[in-house]
């Protein structure tokens, strides 16, 4: 699936087919080809090195984005489903189960978004309603019980702004959730895949190691919505990504997360497989370390690294 | 985001105000002294931090902690004035330098560590510095090992601090995992209006939660729900009556029963 053709990629697609019409021509080893095929790496390059942040919310959101659902497929070799907050319903905006990845036996939970439209409205577009944050925290509970790894997903344009959702109690079941995640005793790993909309994300994102992918992006506030409230205008939210610093490079920088996995040049989508490698190798690497740091510490260590965040003068 | 309007006081003359509600006309300072509660409707209209100290402490006063932190700029944030620009102006508004207040103090003769929000400090919002003076509260309380009180009022996390704000939430809901296990009372009222971060962290972990007669707590802004679902909401939504009826608080009380139900609530959790 190819999803959409974004605006600042329409030159490299006009080469290509360009491109294409040469090398029926002239056939592929001729030196036009060889010459226009230079071309169109050099603006490939050019392009997808300097993407703006609002170029990376906006490949983030591609709808053809490696899921949570399809990193369960590609790097754990097993995953059974749990479901249900043993409350209300089934919340299928996030998913979670026990999964095994090379020896390891973890207990996985991640936002879901669907691929086409069907698949998105069952999903809710990856909006979790409050009963799929408790599901996550009947997960977590679990994960603790039985010693258990915990890996999480972040994919979320955000928790999800309904009447129902408020009835039950977004908020609680949010913080409820981050609260769980500091009290759990194993080692708490989160890849922000995609999305990372504010609350509804960070609900699933206290952890002892938080890696963005390349072109992820973590944010208070939606671009659009923080536009609207500045400008009165939600078109200015390319202007809004640049001054919110959500991008993987600046959060980085500002000290927020630890560490970011590369993607192929123009987004996960261009070459999921690369990014399945990478993302196995990085969950990989930090469970071997994480599984030898004991209970206690682990928990204090997520306590801490969140203490020190904050800037001020006093 | 995305505030209800507040109703105001209108305002004819300097002696008498008209209730924006019910349109009564009011002596202002029966107005003031009923801590700004509609004589003649009881609706609450908004007062500041200072206004709640005087309202349930003993003596009207606490002795306050880290007053002097101050927020930075780290996004450097472009908006339409600069965020220390909003700082300024704000704290020339409020007299305050953040949008929490907090301390030490007593409620009749009972020792807590307080805090405020004025939702007229940025709406309320939590950045870095409220972040951290919750954080702090929580942190002295548990040292001393006494209750904390909170008076919460917030438009939620702030914008201008990005992520760095975000992850207040969870610093600030660590905080309170950590005081549970000296066993004393944490005790949040809600305030109108009280909206994501803050409702989504440390505040609705509170052991007993008590709310101001109509006051909107929620995740999101009705404004936001109404543009998502594209119809308007059902009349009294999100109000403190609408979240009692639901579950999702303790008890709706008047601002002027509500610090005899805080001593109350106190005495029957064992202070003394």
């Amino acid at each position: 699936m190819r999803g959409p053709i974004f605006e600042f990629e329409k030159e490299i697609l006009r080469k290509e087919r360009e491109l294409k019409r040469v090398v029926s021509a002239f056939g592929k080893s001729s030196e036009e080809v060889r010459k226009l095929s230079a071309e169109v790496e050099k603006l490939k390059e050019k392009i997808y090195r300097n993407l703006s942040p609002w170029q990376r919310v906006q490949i983030a959101r591609h709808p053809a984005r490696p899921k949570t659902l399809d990193y369960l497929r590609n790097i754990f070799s097993e995953f059974v489903e749990l479901k249900g907050d043993r409350l209300f319903r089934d919340d299928p905006a996030i998913v979670g189960g026990l999964a095994r990845i090379e020896s390891f036996k973890v207990v996985v939970i991640g936002h879901q978004k669907g691929r086409d439209a069907r698949e998105s409205a069952y999903r809710n577009f990856g909006m979790p309603h409050p009963e799929g944050y408790r599901k996550a925290i009947r997960l977590m509970k679990l994960a603790d019980k039985f010693l258990l790894p915990l890996i999480t997903f972040i994919d979320t344009p955000g928790a999800y702004p309904g009447v129902g959702a408020e009835e039950r109690g977004q908020a609680w079941a949010i913080a409820e959730s981050i609260k769980c995640l500091f009290e759990i005793s194993v080692p708490v790993i989160s890849v922000n895949i995609g999305e990372g909309g504010s609350g509804g994300a960070l609900a699933l994102g206290v952890a002892n190691r938080l890696f963005l992918l390349e072109n992820s992006y973590y944010s208070v506030i939606t671009p659009e919505g923080c536009a609207s409230i500045i400008w009165g205008d939600s078109k200015k939210a390319a202007q809004a990504a640049a001054t919110l610093k959500l991008t993987s490079k600046d959060l980085l920088s500002l000290d927020l997360i630890d560490g970011v996995i590369k993607e192929p040049l123009g987004g996960a989508h261009k070459n999921p497989e690369s990014v399945y490698y990478e993302v196995r190798k990085a969950i990989l690497e930090n469970l071997q370390k994480l599984v030898k740091v004991k209970p206690e510490a682990l928990k204090k260590e997520r306590r801490e690294k969140f203490r020190r965040i904050g800037e001020f003068s006093s | 985001m995305g505030m209800p309007e507040e109703k105001k006081v209108k305002v004819p003359e300097g002696l008498f105000i008209r209730c924006g509600v019910c349109h009564e006309v009011l002596f202002r300072k029966e107005f003031e002294r009923n801590y700004r509660v509609c004589p003649a409707c009881g609706y609450h209209f908004r007062i500041d931090a200072r206004r709640r100290v005087e309202l349930l402490l003993d003596g009207g006063k606490m002795k306050e902690m880290d007053a002097s932190l101050k927020s930075k700029d780290p996004l450097e944030f472009v908006g339409k004035k600069s965020y220390l620009e909003s700082i300024k102006e704000a704290s020339l508004k409020t007299g305050l330098n953040e949008a929490v207040i907090t301390g030490k103090g007593k409620i009749d003769g009972i020792e807590v560590f307080f805090g405020c929000f004025d939702f007229q400090f940025i709406g309320g919002s939590m950045g870095s510095v409220v972040g951290e003076k919750v954080t702090r509260l929580f942190e002295k309380a548990a040292k001393e090992k006494k209750p904390v009180v909170m008076v919460v009022a917030s438009g939620g996390a702030r914008m201008q601090e990005g992520v760095i704000s975000l992850f207040q939430m969870a610093k600030t809901v660590a905080s309170v995992s950590s005081f549970e296990a000296v066993r004393k009372p944490f005790i949040v009222v809600f305030t109108h209006p009280t909206m994501g971060g803050v409702t989504a962290s440390f505040s609705s972990l509170a052991d007993i939660i008590l709310a101001e007669p109509g006051a909107l707590i929620g995740f999101t802004g009705p404004r936001v729900i109404e543009q998502t679902i594209k119809h308007r909401l059902p009349k009294g939504f999100q109000t403190a009556e609408f979240l009692e009826e639901r579950g999702m608080i303790d008890r709706v009380v008047k601002r002027l029963d509500l610090k005899d139900e805080l001593v109350k609530i106190l005495r029957l959790l064992g202070e003394e």
